[in-house]
Formats: structure tokens, sequence, C-alpha cells
């Protein structure tokens, strides 16, 4: 680099540069969350949702699998998983099954949940799928 | 070694090192669950081992960062460490706290852990990269405060260099950033976007600091140009990692609730994000060849190009790879996500910390300038063999998330996932080939320092001023 462009100037633009995307990062952030209620249906997040999101934590389900793209790739798409598998009935069985007695196939622990705790992961589920998410996942298959 | 204080690094490079180790092993047992999917069930489920995998590679990073940090600002400082004994104290606070982290989740169920933790009182855990029990948390927060202290005092009573401050600006974002993981809202779309707050702006922001602080301290030191050249370079780089790295944060929140401009916002400005570390490679190779003085550590300055290179390559075209968010929609949650990280964090950080030791380490084990010829040879050969093995590794990976995307996500009759897994099979068996290749590379890498002869020690006087 030239001597025209100097240490000072490359220091200015730095903090300025800085400075001035942090605060409209701000300003965008504050219009996203005024912006959010009416894409996240927080109306519906009952105290059963919220359980559920405990549920889902504290056996840590996104080691395995995603959670609107986020997570682990091992295991399939929840998002949508209301949707795909219609409705919780299937998603409270499947668990109950687990693990699979396939050899080699890749395997999901039991994790011995109640039946309040399967109806709040569902009742999880069931908000989640219903967010937002600007037409992700292209299908049904997440 | 000017000061004597730097010595306290060296514990925190061989736990660094260590853990490693650790991590690789993990990463060999995932990779083989994979494909043989009850491979080590019920013991360790792939969710378990894959907590270990990515935490000991976020707790190793940061003692590789702080031993970086202890080495290099009493240098820059012109000064001893303020308190030595608090950063050893530290050390062994931080390698305990995290080795019980590892064990709890090996030994005990999750659920269990968090309920032994108290996780109910301040519910943290369970969210990607940020398993830790809140406990282990608060843990890493005091050892940070106490670390950001002790570097903070020593910069700020001391000779205040570009790269000491560029550093401390970098290390006191990390602990403010982090503070976002105790945030956890019922609403999973904040949860999500906040924890972006952690995740994004550590990586493609504020580490991006400390990586460029460590990276300038490293080509002083080894090329002897001129400081104000290379921290006029520093200060261009890392105003354009944050001018395109802060709204690039955009790109994460195509698909998770937020409101659809983020798809204009992120697209635009992470697809500017590879010019900073495109900068870096110019700038490394440029000082390189404009060097003042051979340094007889050979390997230090090999390690230092690498990790510019590569981390244009992992962070930079990996990244620019999926970014667009037309692109990301079909990308998104996918192989292509976990072939970018791979190489992203090998190439920028992994490679840094390696570029740090393998300058620091002789003068801290009382050796000359460098290593000896011999070892420098093993050092190099670990070099080419984990590079080379991981570039593997993420070339694998993106063909299975191109045939991923392709037969789930964007044929007229897409698949269910775990059959398009069964179909992808052959890349995932050589990715675990390429990652016992990374394996036999770190232990050539371990060797290295077992390696004697004589060691090299600068060739005239002048070159050592």
């Amino acid at each position: 680099m030239s001597e025209i462009f100097t240490k000072s100037m490359a220091r200015n633009i730095y903090y300025g540069g800085s400075a001035f995307f942090i605060l409209l990062f701000l300003a965008l952030t504050f219009d996203t969350s005024i912006a959010l209620p009416k894409r996240d249906h927080r109306e519906n997040i009952t105290p059963q949702v919220a359980q559920g999101k405990v549920v889902w934590e504290v056996n840590d389900c996104v080691g395995c699998h995603t959670l609107l793209g986020e997570g682990s790739y091992y295991a399939p798409e929840l998002g949508n998983v209301y949707k795909r598998r219609g409705g919780g009935a299937f998603i409270k069985a499947w668990i109950k099954m687990m693990p699979t007695n396939i050899p080699g196939r890749r395997k999901m622990p039991q994790f011995n949940l109640s039946e309040e705790e399967l109806d709040a992961l569902v009742a999880f589920l069931k908000w989640s799928s219903e967010i937002d998410t600007a037409g992700w996942p292209p299908n049904i298959e997440g | 070694m000017q000061y004597s204080s730097q010595s306290v690094a060296k514990p925190y490079f061989i736990a660094a090192i260590g853990l490693f180790v650790g991590q690789i092993l993990f990463g060999l047992i995932m990779g083989l669950q994979y494909v043989v999917g009850d491979f080590l069930f019920p013991l360790i489920p792939f969710n378990v081992a894959r907590m270990v995998h990515t935490n000991l590679l976020i707790v190793w990073l940061l003692f590789g960062f702080m031993g970086a940090s202890y080495y290099l600002v009493p240098e820059e400082s012109e000064k001893e460490l303020h308190s030595p004994r608090l950063a050893i104290a530290l050390f062994w606070i931080f390698l305990i706290a995290g080795a019980l982290t590892i064990v709890g989740y090996l030994l005990v169920p999750y659920a269990r852990l968090a309920e032994l933790t108290g996780d109910s009182v301040l519910p943290t855990m369970g969210r990607e990269f940020l398993e830790q029990p809140t406990i282990t948390k608060v843990g890493i927060v005091i050892v940070i405060l106490g670390f950001l202290y002790n570097i903070g005092m020593t910069i700020l009573q001391g000779r205040k260099t570009v790269v000491s401050i560029v550093l401390l600006t970098g290390l006191v974002g990390l602990a403010v950033f982090f503070l976002f993981a105790f945030y956890n809202p019922e609403n999973l779309v904040l949860d999500k976007y906040y924890w972006w707050w952690v995740v994004h702006l550590w990586v493609e922001g504020v580490w991006e600091l400390i990586l460029g602080a460590i990276l300038a301290f490293v080509l002083i030191k080894v090329t002897g140009v001129d400081r104000e050249i290379i921290e006029k370079w520093l200060y261009v780089i890392i105003a354009m990692t944050l001018i395109t790295g802060i709204l690039g944060t955009g790109h994460h929140y195509y698909w998770i609730g937020a409101p659809e401009y983020w798809q204009w916002w992120g697209s635009i400005f992470s697809a500017l994000e590879p010019m900073p570390f495109f900068l870096m490679v110019i700038y490394a190779f440029t000082m390189v060849n404009k060097r003042r003085r051979e340094h007889p550590n050979k390997a230090a300055t090999l390690w230092a190009l690498g990790t510019a290179v590569m981390a244009f390559l992992g962070a930079g075209v990996w990244g620019f790879l999926h970014t667009l968010s037309p692109v990301n929609y079909y990308t998104h949650g996918t192989q292509i996500t976990a072939a970018h990280g791979h190489l992203a964090f090998y190439g920028a950080y992994v490679m840094i910390v390696l570029t740090m030791i393998s300058y620091a380490m002789p003068m801290l084990r009382g050796r000359a300038a460098a290593n000896s010829n011999k070892a420098q040879v093993w050092e190099m050969w670990s070099f080419w063999l984990m590079t080379v093995s991981m570039v593997f590794i993420t070339l694998f990976l993106t063909a299975a998330g191109v045939l991923q995307v392709y037969l789930q996500r964007a044929t007229e009759n897409p698949l269910p996932f775990m059959v398009v897994q069964d179909k992808i099979a052959l890349f995932y068996w050589l990715r675990e080939i390429a990652g016992v290749i990374f394996l036999i590379g770190l232990v050539v890498y371990i060797i290295s320092f077992f390696v004697g002869g004589e060691s090299k020690k600068w060739k005239t006087r002048f070159d050592a001023l």
C-alpha cells in the first residue's frame, strides 16, 4: 500500500466503519423485534409449549437433529415434523419405541419421557411448525 | 524469550494440544457413527460424541488464545505479566472445570446432568455449542474475567501497540458476546436470533481480531518487516472483517422466523466476507517476501502462511458457496454447512493457534530461536498431513452435501432424510478415511515435539535484532 494511504487512515476506517455497522445492526435488530410477534405467533406460546422447549433442551435433541435447519445433520429436520407426520400421535409413538433394533441403523436413545413431557414436546414442535420461516424448508422432507 | 512471565503460556499450549487429540478421537467416533449407526451405542450416543467434539474444540482454542496472549502481551507491552500466579491458578481452574464437564457429558445422561447442575434455575443448556451446564458457563465467565484483568493490566501499564490493543479488543468482545449464552427465552425465534450473537459474532467477528493480532505478531517476529507496515494491514483487514461480518450475521436470519429483508442484508454483506480473508493471503505472502531477515523457524512461517490460505478457503470460499439466500434455501442445514464448518475452523482458528505454538514453544522450552532441522521437518510433515486431509474431509462432505441437496430438496420427487443418508454413505466412508489421515498427522505433530537435535540459532547477531 502506498504512502498516500496512511496507518491513521486505516485506523479511522476500522473505528468508523465498525461503529457505523454496529449501529446499523442494532437498528435492524430493533426493527426485527417489532416485526417478530406477527411471524413467531408468540401468543401461542403456552406454558406447555415452554415446557416442551425445556424437554427439547435437556435431552439435547439438537445434538442429532436440526430445528429450522440449525443443529446437527445426523437425523431429520424437526421444525416441520409435526406437519410431515400429520400430528403428534406418530411423534409420541416413535419416541417411545426407540431405540430401533435394526443393526447398523443410526440410533436414537430411549429418553423415558413421561406422558406429560411427550405432550409438551409435541406442543412445542407444533408451535415451531407454525413459525413464518419465509417458505423454508423447500418441501415436506425438510 | 524476553520476559520470564511469558513461560505461563507453556501449560496452556500443552493443554490445548492434549484436548485437540481428544477432539479428533471423538470426531472419528462420530464419523464412524454416520455409517455404522450403532457403533458404541448406547455407551456414547452420537449427540454426546458431538458435544464432546465441538466443546473440546472451543475449549482448546480458548486455551490456545489465552496461551498466545500470555506469550505475546509481555513482549508487546515490554513488561512482565501483571500476575503470573493468577494465570497459573486460572489455568488449573479452567482445565479442571473443562474436564469435569466433559466427564459429565460422558458418564451421566444429559437430562440428569441438567438436573444435577440445577439447569432449571437458569436454563441455558441443550443449545448447539452452548451445551455446557450453566455452572460451567459461570465458571467460563469467571476465568475469562480474571484473564482479561491480567492481560488488560499488563497492556494498560506497558507499551501500547496496535497488536496488543486489537488483541485486547477481540478478547473483550469474546467475553461480552459470551454473555448472550445466558439469554435463553421461551420463544425459539428470539433464542435463535441472539444465540447467533455468541456464535457468529465470535467466529466471524471478534475472534478474527484475535486471529489478526496473533498473525501480525508472528509476522513481525519472523519477517522483521517494519511494524508500521504490518499494523496498517492489520487495521485494513479487521476493518473489512467487521464492516462485512457484523451485517453478515444476516445470513443466519433467512429461515428462522426473522423478516425477509435479512435475505438482502445477509446475502450482500456476507458475499463480501471473503474480502478480508483474501487480503490476509496477500498480506501474509507480501510480508514474507519482503522479509528483512531469515528466521530459523521455517515451520512457524509455514503455519502462518497456511493460516491465511486455509482461512480464505474455509471461511471465505466455502462460506461464500452457500451464503447467498437463494442458494442457502437449498443448502441450509445440510452437509454443505458441515463442510464449511470444518475447513473454516481448521483454517482460521486451529491453524493460528498452531502458528503461535510453533513460534513460541521452542523458546518456552529453553531452545534457541527454533527447533532442530529434524524436528521442523516432522512438524512440516504434520502440517501437510493435517491440512491436506482436512481439505479432503471438506471435499467429501461437500460432495455428500450436493447429493443430499439434490435428492432431498431439489428434485421432482424428494426423498426422506434417512433414505438420502443411505445413498450418500460412500462419501461418509471417504471422509472417515481422511479423518484417520488427519489423526496420523496429529500424531506426527506430537512426535515432532520429542525429536531432538541441535536447536537452531540466528545466523548472525544482526538477524536477531
